[in-house]
C-alpha cells in the first residue's frame, strides 16, 4: 500500500484568549485524515470551520497544541519536506516593490535551482497563470485576482509533488476560476497530490476525488463529493409547461409557476404516476431532476446541529 | 547560507526601492550647509565642528533607520502576511531572521559609507589637504556602524514577541539606558542597600554599553583612536548581537503567525 501523501493524526489547535490568556478556544479538534498520492482532495467547510488552521499547521505557520502530521512520510517539522510542497496562502500578499518575475525568482532561490533553471521556470509558470504580459509590473499595481495568480505560480514553480491551496478560487473572475481549475486538473494528470480548501461545492464536485467536510473545528466526514452531500436525495423535481389540449391537470395546483413554466416537487415514489398525469394532460416536460441538498444546506444543517448542542450544554450548565 | 543570502539581498533591495537611502539627500544638504556656515563663523575649529556634526548626523540617522526599519523587518512581514508563502519554502525561520539582519546591516553599511564620503568632502572644503590623522575618522564611523548593527539586533528581538510600537519603545529605551550603562556600573549611591547596588550593577552589565562605540570626542580633535578599542568594540558588538539574535530566533521559531 503506498504511503499517504499527507497524514494527519489527532491534530488539535487551541488559541489562548481572555484575561491573561487563561481561556482556550479550540480552533481544530483531534483531526485525523489522510490524503492519498495523486489524489485531488477538497477540504470543505464554512468560514471559520478550521480549514485554514489545518493548512497553516501543515505549512508550520502555526504550531499544534497536540497531534502530528507528515507530508510524503516526513514530519512537517522537517523543513526539507518543503522542497516537494507548494503552498498558496489564502488571499496571498507578496512584496509589492517587486515585479511578478522578481518575486518568483526570489522564491525559486530557496529551491536550489540554477540561474538558467530559475529563469526558465519563472517564464513557464508566468505563462501558465496568464501573467506573461504583466511580469514586469510591480505587484503594488496588481489586482486581487492577479495576486492570486502570482500565488498560484509560486506554489507550482518548483514542480512539487504535493500542492496545498488555501481557497485558490478566491478573488478570481470566472475566467480565472476556470484557469485555476484547469491547472488543478493538469496537476492531477501529472500525478501530483492536491489538497485545496473551498466552500464552493461546484469546485469540489468538479475537481475532487474525495472531500473532507469540517465544521466547528471537527471533521464531519470524508468521502467522494456525492457521498458527502448527495447521499440522501430529498425527492424529485419536474419542470414543465402546461399542455394546450384543454384537459384538466391536477398537478397545476401543486406546482409553482415561474413565467410560462411550472415546477413541482414530489417524493421519488410518486414520480411515474405524476409523469403519467402530465402526459395525459398534454404537458411538455422540460426536465426531471433529483433534489439534493446544496453544500450550503449541508453546512447549515451541521452548523445548526453544533449550535443546538452548544445551547444544550449552556442550558444544562445553568 | 544561500537562503540567508537570498533573504538579505531581497531586504537590501526592499530598502533601496522603498527609498530608505533618500536620507542621504538630507545628510548632503546638512553637510553643505555646515561647510559653508562653519567656514564663516568658526575660526580654527572648523574641523572639530564639521566632524562632530557629521558623526552625530551619521549616528542619529542610522539609529532612526536601525530602530524603525529593524522593527519592521519582521513585524511588517507578519502584518502583511508576506511571510506565509516564504516560510512554506525550504527555509528555516532562523535563516529568515539572519537574512533580514544581514540585509539591513548591508543597507546601513552602504548608507553610512555614503555619508562618510559626504563628511570627508565637507571636511576637505574647510581644510585641505587632509592629513593622515583625518583617517581616524573612519574608525569612529566603523564603531558607529557596529552600534547600529547591535541596535538592529535588539529591534528584531523585540519585534519577534511584541507589537511594532512597543518594540520601538523597548529598543529606544534600551539604547538610551545603554548610553548610561558605564555610569550605572560606577554609581555610588549612599541611599541604596548593597543588594540593590548589586542588582544595579548586574543590570548595567546586561545592558549593551553603547559608550563603547563613542570616540567622537577623540576624532573631532584629530587624535588617534587606539586599535585595541576598535577590536574590543568589534568583539563586543559581535558577541552581543549574536546572543540577541539567538534569542530572537528562539522566540520566532515557535511564534504562531496570525
Amino acid at each position: 500500500m503506498p504511503q499517504p501523501a499527507i497524514e494527519i493524526e489527532g491534530l488539535s489547535k487551541e488559541y489562548p484568549h481572555g484575561f491573561l490568556n487563561l481561556k482556550k478556544r479550540k480552533s481544530l479538534e483531534d483531526l485525523t485524515m489522510q490524503v492519498e498520492p495523486g489524489e485531488v482532495f477538497g477540504f470543505l467547510g464554512p468560514n471559520g470551520a478550521g480549514k485554514s488552521t489545518t493548512i497553516k499547521l501543515l505549512m508550520r505557520l502555526i504550531f499544534p497544541t497536540s497531534g502530528a502530521a507528515r507530508i510524503l512520510g516526513k514530519s512537517i517539522d522537517d523543513v526539507s519536506v518543503h522542497q516537494q510542497v507548494g503552498y498558496l496562502p489564502e488571499q496571498p500578499y507578496f512584496y509589492d516593490y517587486l515585479t511578478a518575475a522578481e518575486v518568483l525568482d526570489y522564491f525559486a532561490r530557496f529551491h536550489r535551482l540554477t540561474a538558467a533553471d530559475r529563469h526558465a521556470r519563472v517564464q513557464a509558470v508566468l505563462k501558465k497563470v496568464g501573467l506573461e504580459t504583466a511580469k514586469k509590473i510591480q505587484l503594488r499595481k496588481y489586482s486581487k485576482g492577479m495576486l492570486q495568480r502570482v500565488g498560484l505560480a509560486q506554489a507550482i514553480l518548483h514542480d512539487p509533488e504535493v500542492v496545498v491551496l488555501d481557497e485558490p478560487m478566491s478573488g478570481l473572475d470566472p475566467l480565472g476560476r476556470r484557469e485555476v481549475r484547469d491547472i488543478i486538473l493538469e496537476l492531477k494528470k501529472q500525478g501530483r497530490t492536491v489538497l485545496f480548501s473551498t466552500h464552493i461545492l461546484a469546485d469540489a464536485e468538479m475537481l475532487c476525488d474525495r472531500v473532507g467536510v469540517i465544521v466547528g473545528g471537527k471533521l464531519r466526514g470524508v468521502g467522494t463529493p456525492g457521498e458527502m452531500v448527495g447521499i440522501q436525495a430529498q425527492g424529485m423535481e419536474i419542470l414543465f409547461e402546461a399542455g394546450t389540449t384543454g384537459k384538466p391537470c391536477p398537478m397545476l395546483e401543486k406546482a409553482t409557476k415561474t413565467g410560462e413554466r411550472y415546477r413541482v416537487q414530489l417524493p421519488e415514489a410518486e414520480l411515474y404516476m405524476c409523469l403519467d398525469e402530465l402526459k395525459a394532460a398534454g404537458a411538455r416536460i422540460l426536465s426531471v431532476t433529483q433534489i439534493k441538498p446544496t453544500l450550503e444546506e449541508f453546512f447549515m444543517n451541521l452548523v445548526d446541529a453544533d449550535r443546538a448542542q452548544a445551547n444544550a450544554v449552556e442550558v444544562s450548565g445553568k | 547560507m544561500r537562503n540567508v543570502w537570498a533573504v538579505a539581498a531581497n531586504t537590501f533591495r526592499e530598502a533601496v526601492r522603498d527609498r530608505v537611502l533618500y536620507n542621504l539627500v538630507f545628510f548632503a544638504l546638512l553637510m553643505i550647509g555646515a561647510a559653508v556656515l562653519v567656514g564663516q563663523i568658526s575660526i580654527g575649529i572648523e574641523q572639530s565642528v564639521i566632524v562632530s556634526l557629521g558623526l552625530t548626523a551619521i549616528s542619529v540617522i542610522g539609529i532612526f533607520i536601525a530602530i524603525f526599519i529593524g522593527v519592521g523587518l519582521v513585524s511588517k512581514e507578519m502584518d502583511k502576511r508576506t511571510l506565509y508563502a516564504l516560510l512554506a519554502k525550504p527555509l528555516e525561520r532562523w535563516q529568515f531572521l539572519a537574512g533580514k539582519f544581514v540585509g539591513l546591516a548591508m543597507t546601513l553599511a552602504v548608507n553610512t559609507g555614503a555619508m562618510t564620503v559626504g563628511l570627508y568632502l565637507a571636511l576637505w572644503s574647510v581644510k585641505h589637504p587632509l592629513t593622515s590623522n583625518d583617517w581616524y575618522l573612519l574608525a569612529a564611523v566603523y564603531l558607529i556602524l557596529l552600534k547600529l548593527v547591535l541596535i538592529v539586533a535588539l529591534a528584531m528581538l523585540f519585534s519577534c514577541f511584541t507589537s511594532p510600537f512597543l518594540a520601538i519603545l523597548f529598543t529606544a529605551g534600551i539604547y538610551v539606558a545603554g548610553l548610561f550603562a558605564g555610569e550605572l556600573r560606577t554609581m555610588q549611591a549612599v541611599d541604596l542597600s548593597p543588594s540593590a547596588m548589586a542588582v544595579f550593577r548586574g543590570v548595567s552589565y546586561l545592558l549593551p554599553n553603547f559608550e563603547n562605540f563613542n570616540v567622537m570626542g577623540v576624532v573631532a580633535h584629530a587624535r588617534p583612536v587606539p586599535l585595541a578599542l576598535v577590536w574590543q568594540g568589534t568583539l563586543y558588538a559581535a558577541v552581543y548581537s549574536l546572543v540577541v539574535l539567538v534569542g530572537a530566533a528562539m522566540v520566532f521559531s515557535r511564534r504562531n503567525l496570525k
